[in-house]
């Protein structure tokens, strides 16, 4: 039997931030563990840290991002990493980096790491895209003579040959991301890690990119730690990926399996629209709940739509005053970028809807297969009534998350930066 | 293949050494060192007029300002038949190499938290970069230095008494032992600095202090023979003995004493491996404070 070839094994990591500002409460901290430390005792804040859930209010200024996270990579192996914002992803990634240190626990290492955490990290505006090349790549890690024998292809690759000798603060910002992810692509370290680069620079470039990504990966038999919310990316690029949740892997193996389960784990992530302070109106009827059920009839949370299914969404609304009242519901989408998408009101199709005072009432809403492609989308709902106008607005807080993963079943195409699916049927 | 299998090629731990400085790794990254420096170099002077003349109207209108003050308003001797404008020049490019070297370094963590979150490569390249770019400038002010010398002594009557003893020969060291005291403090500051701030307010009037405090517009000797109660704080001062040193050897004014050079050395060298220390400890967690 041939023996696993290991190439980077994390052994027990863990990671312990603080919260709140830096200030006079920090440097009592300081005081004590360095007391603690001159008496030979252990870092007493080592042990007070709580799981990192970020909606949930701690009692405890101290978090641990990551805690006790195993795991071996086998040399010329892609593992995506995913799991919520807030996982610890990122922290993990700024690990293996080396651009933080952990608190406890150790990573071992075969051979160079060199991370593509942000593209254009060291891009210096005064200089030319050449002068930059060299300063990136070498920031990178590479060498001056590996810089020099690729430098054609970088320049070829990022498609900026005349603008090359300017400086590039006069490049527009794409250009900029162009140039930046040709000097990352062209690295050569045993281990790449790479955080949501993907999504950078025009549909042309973008294919380019996840062309050259493939390249790397697949052709050129890399190790590669590839983190993305892009499930499309993750499964294309992955041979086996990592779930991360509050900190802590969930999950390690199968790529469809994890994300298969990371997408279930957000089930229980269920929305309370009550808790939501921040609205407009004049709040004598207020929207107090919010259901989603897709076309099986069961309850899905807000970031498990898929592209194309049906969807029927209930509203619930209170009546806090004693009047009865004859009230509309509306509802609107925007793209995260602020442009509106569609909107609809429940007058166009409902003449009246009565509720009395201190009245419940539920009024669904409909949406048969959903138009929308993969990505974020933001939901606003406002409720009016006939005695005072708008009663109640929740204005870009409901964020829906659209996966299109099931592509092949219902016909769904993919093209980059598209928002819209219309149902259609080409025929000859 | 067995036998390469437990070899790790390195570790990433929280545990820190006191010094770790992996001399292997800043090596290959010798490159992005030279890198850094050329531009620091091409890039501070972009898009003026001027340009690199700047680099010599700068001193030029300090040490004409301070010998205007100095020397013809407070009437501070500065050694006779030494012109009181070659003895300020002289000074002030010296201090200038040190206190560049210390402020910037100073500022490495912060003014770097850009890169130093984003990508890995040895921290310590950094001020390193510092230290070797401010080299040139320095370089230019020596020059500019030479070019009066030269003035005053072959076609002026002025600088009869300026003649530059053998001492010259340690002008290396000097400039060394000045990049390593400015490294060491810039660095010890410069970590510090990431978690509480309050060292930069001291960093900005504490350079202008300390200049005073240096010997730069006024002999040694004659502040001795002025305020002899306060001259230890002079003499204490590395940077006093840098400067006077400097004066001694080039323009053969000042005090030189082997007792104070070694002292001068001694506290270089602490200064610089206390702020590796520091700093070493500070690069591996020092984005998540600052």
């Amino acid at each position: 039997m041939m023996e696993k070839d290991i190439i980077l094994k994390a052994d027990k990591i863990s990671k312990q931030y603080k919260l709140g500002l830096v200030g006079t409460g920090s440097i009592n901290d300081d005081l004590k563990r360095w007391w603690y430390k001159i008496r030979g005792k252990e870092n007493p804040f080592l042990k007070i840290g709580e799981s990192n859930d970020r909606s949930t209010k701690g009692s405890s200024d101290y978090v641990w991002a990551l805690q006790d996270i195993n795991f071996e990579v086998e040399r010329g192996e892609v593992v995506g990493i995913i799991g919520k914002n807030g996982a610890g992803k990122s922290t993990l990634l700024k690990i293996l980096s080396k651009v933080t240190s952990p608190t406890t626990g150790e990573i071992k290492t075969k051979g160079r790491i060199a991370s593509l955490l942000e593209v254009g990290t060291g891009f210096h505006g005064e200089m030319t895209g050449r002068e930059n090349i060299y300063l990136n790549g070498a920031i990178l890690g590479m060498t001056k003579k590996e810089i020099v024998s690729k430098i054609d292809e970088i320049i070829d690759f990022s498609g900026c040959q005349r603008y090359i000798d300017t400086p590039v603060k006069r490049y527009s910002s794409g250009m900029t991301v162009r140039l930046a992810f040709a000097v990352a692509a062209f690295l050569e370290p045993e281990i790449l890690v790479i955080d949501e680069v993907l999504a950078v620079g025009d549909a042309e470039f973008q294919k380019k990119a996840i062309g050259k990504m493939q390249d790397i990966s697949k052709g050129e038999g890399r190790t590669v730690l590839f983190v993305s919310h892009n499930m499309a990316a993750v499964k294309n690029l992955c041979s086996r990926a990592l779930l991360l949740e509050n900190g802590i892997i969930t999950f390690n193996g199968n790529v469809d399996n994890c994300i298969d389960q990371y997408l279930s784990a957000e089930r229980n992530d269920v929305v309370d629209i009550s808790q939501y302070k921040n609205r407009q109106g004049k709040g004598h009827v207020r929207i107090i709940d919010l259901d989603v059920f897709n076309d099986k009839l069961k309850k899905i949370n807000l970031n498990q739509f898929k592209s194309g299914y049906d969807y029927k969404f209930e509203i619930k609304v209170e009546n806090l005053s004693s009047q009865k009242r004859d009230i509309h519901i509306g509802m609107s989408l925007f793209s995260t970028k602020g442009q509106l998408l569609t909107a609809s009101g429940s007058e166009y199709f409902l003449e009246k809807i009565y509720i009395d005072g201190k009245e419940i009432k539920v009024i669904k809403l409909s949406i048969p297969s959903l138009p929308l492609t993969e990505g974020e989308y933001v939901l606003n709902l406002s409720c009016k009534s006939d005695l005072n106008g708008l009663e109640d607005f929740i204005k870009d807080s409901l964020i829906i998350n659209v996966e299109n993963i099931i592509s092949t079943e219902r016909n769904i195409t993919k093209f980059p930066r598209e928002m819209i699916q219309i149902n259609h049927d080409w025929s000859q | 293949m067995n036998q390469n299998k437990d070899k790790w090629l390195y570790t990433i731990s929280p545990k820190r050494k006191l010094i770790e400085l992996n001399f292997e790794e800043i090596w290959r990254y010798k490159d992005l060192l030279f890198l850094f420096v050329k531009r620091d170099i091409i890039t501070v002077y972009k898009q003026t007029i001027l340009g690199p003349l700047w680099y010599l109207i700068q001193p030029l209108f300090t040490t004409l300002t301070f010998t205007l003050i100095f020397n013809n308003l407070a009437n501070i001797p500065t050694g006779n038949g030494i012109p009181a404008f070659l003895f300020n020049l002289a000074g002030l490019s010296c201090w200038d190499y040190f206190s560049t070297c210390l402020t910037s370094t100073s500022n490495t963590f912060k003014s770097n938290q850009g890169i130093f979150g984003k990508v890995y490569f040895p921290r310590v390249i950094t001020p390193l970069s510092v230290v070797i770019s401010n080299l040139v400038r320095f370089g230019i002010r020596l020059l500019v230095f030479t070019g009066f010398y030269v003035y005053f002594v072959f076609f002026t009557d002025a600088a009869s008494n300026a003649s530059p003893t053998y001492a010259l020969l340690l002008l290396p060291v000097l400039i060394a032992l000045m990049a390593l005291l400015g490294l060491g403090i810039g660095m010890i500051i410069s970590s510090l600095t990431t978690k509480y701030r309050d060292l930069t307010y001291l960093v900005g009037f504490g350079m202008q202090l300390l200049m005073y405090g240096s010997a730069v517009m006024y002999p040694l000797s004659y502040f001795k023979e002025k305020l002899p109660e306060y001259s230890w704080i002079i003499e204490y001062n590395p940077v006093t003995t840098f400067i006077e040193l400097f004066r001694y050897m080039t323009l053969g004014v000042g005090q030189f004493s082997v007792t104070a050079f070694l002292y001068a050395l001694g506290m270089s060298v602490v200064c610089f491996l206390l702020g590796l220390i520091v700093f070493n400890r500070t690069e591996k967690s020092f984005i998540d404070t600052v």
